[in-house]
């Protein structure tokens, strides 16, 4: 119990006195999931709409596979991407200089983006066949051509794409799998919240350890709520 | 008067059964012709098939002369729009719904249109509303503004007025007489009401299982009217 409390208290210490290295591991957490986020967005959005939105031989199937997509384990992603990336890997050993390499932040995105895609695919997804399809044929009525009809559904899908993309922020940040197999945790280069909590309780160093583990918990919490807030005014 | 519609054959058919089958329908370019006609007689459906929402199975459409199909020219598709039996609003204000059409048609200042349209409709405290929180016949009055704001050659009205109460039936009813007689906007008017087709319409069409049976002028179609089924149904002895 104690060594909760001072861990807590180390822990604000830490945040609140603008620790250097505690700081550069947040800003490198925050900095390749965003970046990874952002790639599913592009990926996943427009995928997602179209799979609610149009119908086509096999779309069953393609759903199911988006599903199992969502329940990737993220240990099982590393896994593959790593089995890609190395040396002897089947993109690994092409050399080519726009393929990541393992232990690098641009591996690590690889790997999240692998992770929060179907999420976002799956969501959007979701989100956009909610949408009264009276609304399509009416927009469609108005004059809108089938690229202004998808945009107005994305609009009144807005807030369940937000959602979307904050369950796929929330995942990926939280995760420790997949960085921890393709990043390597290596102090200054990858090391992000996840793989540095678990480094810093393994070292015995439970007052930075717990420290992390609040920040992790500070950012989901802020992003939930900040969820919350926009539900609120959607309604 | 010049037809802006030219129906001939026209077919449409859901899971092999016929729903419309019209031998032939000109819709003359500024009139309003009323469609009335029981429950399933496929009046909602001809009204998507002169919206361009769907094509005919077979037979043929034209509109302005133009054949119409998949690739009609989207100036053409645009001169012509719907308003619903149950308004289908989009998130935002009032506002934001009438001006959406403009938007589409990337008219940026058209503020002022808006407005007027808007005040015509009786909505103008009602401007800044939500447009999802309002009542059903405000909702309507938000479509029809939505819709006539663009200046469409042709309006279709589905049931405008179902389940509407007196106030609002006559306010909508004055705006389409209004832009018909200002506008010369076809109007294609579907509703299951005989007194409100004869409130409003030039010519009525009795549809009974997908075809027209009679098309005459108002008048005529009471006081004369062809097919005995035209009088049973205009005095209210049609079971549906
Ligand atoms: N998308 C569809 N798929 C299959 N059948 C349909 C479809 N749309 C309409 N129908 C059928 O076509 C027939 C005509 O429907 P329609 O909606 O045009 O009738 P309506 O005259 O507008 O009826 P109401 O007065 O009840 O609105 C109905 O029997 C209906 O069940
Ligand atoms: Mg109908």
């Amino acid at each position: 119990m104690q060594q909760l409390l001072d861990g807590i208290l180390e822990g604000l210490r830490l945040l609140f006195t603008g620790d250097a290295v505690l700081w550069e591991i947040i800003y490198l957490s925050g900095r390749i999931s965003g970046i990874a986020l952002v790639i599913s967005a592009v990926l996943g959005i427009p995928f997602g709409a179209f799979l609610g939105l149009a119908r086509f031989r096999g779309r069953r199937l393609v759903q199911a596979i988006v599903y199992t997509g969502m329940g990737l384990p993220p240990v099982v992603v590393g896994l593959a991407v790593y089995l890609l990336l190395s040396r002897s890997g089947i993109l690994g050993h092409l050399n080519w200089s726009w393929i990541p390499q393992l232990f690098t932040v641009p591996a690590m995105i690889v790997a999240q983006v692998i992770i929060a895609t179907p999420l976002v695919v799956g969501y959007t997804m979701a989100a956009v066949s909610e949408v009264n399809p009276d609304l399509r044929i009416q927009v469609r009525s108005l004059g809108a051509t089938p690229l202004q009809i998808t945009l107005a559904v994305l609009c009144e899908a807005r807030l369940g794409i937000i959602v979307a993309l904050v369950g796929g922020l929330g995942s990926i940040i939280s995760e420790v799998g997949a960085v921890m197999m393709v990043g390597g945790n290596i102090e200054g280069s990858t090391r992000v919240l996840t793989t540095a909590i678990m480094l810093e309780t393994r070292r015995g160093n439970l007052d930075l350890a717990i420290g992390l583990g609040m920040v992790l918990l500070l950012l989901a919490f802020l992003i939930n709520f900040g969820v919350t807030q926009l539900q609120g005014k959607g309604n | 008067m010049a037809k802006i519609y030219d129906l001939q054959n026209v077919k449409r058919v859901y899971e092999s059964r016929t729903v419309v089958d019209i031998d032939t329908l000109e819709i003359e370019d500024g009139e309003i012709l009323a469609i009335v006609g029981p429950s399933g007689a496929g009046k909602s459906t001809l009204l998507r098939l002169l919206n361009f929402l769907e094509y005919a199975d077979s037979g043929l459409i034209r509109y302005k002369g133009q054949e119409v199909n998949a690739q009609l020219p989207l100036d053409f598709r645009r001169q012509v729009t719907t308003v619903f039996q149950r308004p289908a609003l989009l998130q935002g204000s009032v506002e934001e719904n009438v001006v959406y059409g403009l938007r589409l048609r990337g008219k940026k200042n058209g503020k002022g249109e808006v407005l007027e349209v808007i005040t015509r409709m009786g909505l103008e405290k009602l401007r800044r509303a939500r447009a999802r929180t309002l009542s059903g016949g405000e909702a309507q009055r938000v479509a029809l503004a939505r819709a006539v704001v663009v200046r469409p050659a042709v309006l279709l009205l589905d049931e405008p007025t179902a389940n509407l109460d007196p106030y609002n039936i006559s306010l909508i009813e004055e705006v389409v007489r209004e832009i018909n007689r200002v506008q010369k906007t076809t109007i294609v008017l579907v509703t299951h009401n005989v007194f409100q087709a004869k409130r409003m319409a030039h010519r009525i069409a009795l549809m009974l299982s997908g075809k027209i049976v009679e098309l005459s002028r108002t008048q005529d179609f009471f006081d004369h009217p062809r097919d005995p089924r035209t009088r049973a149904f205009a005095n209210g002895e049609m079971i549906y």
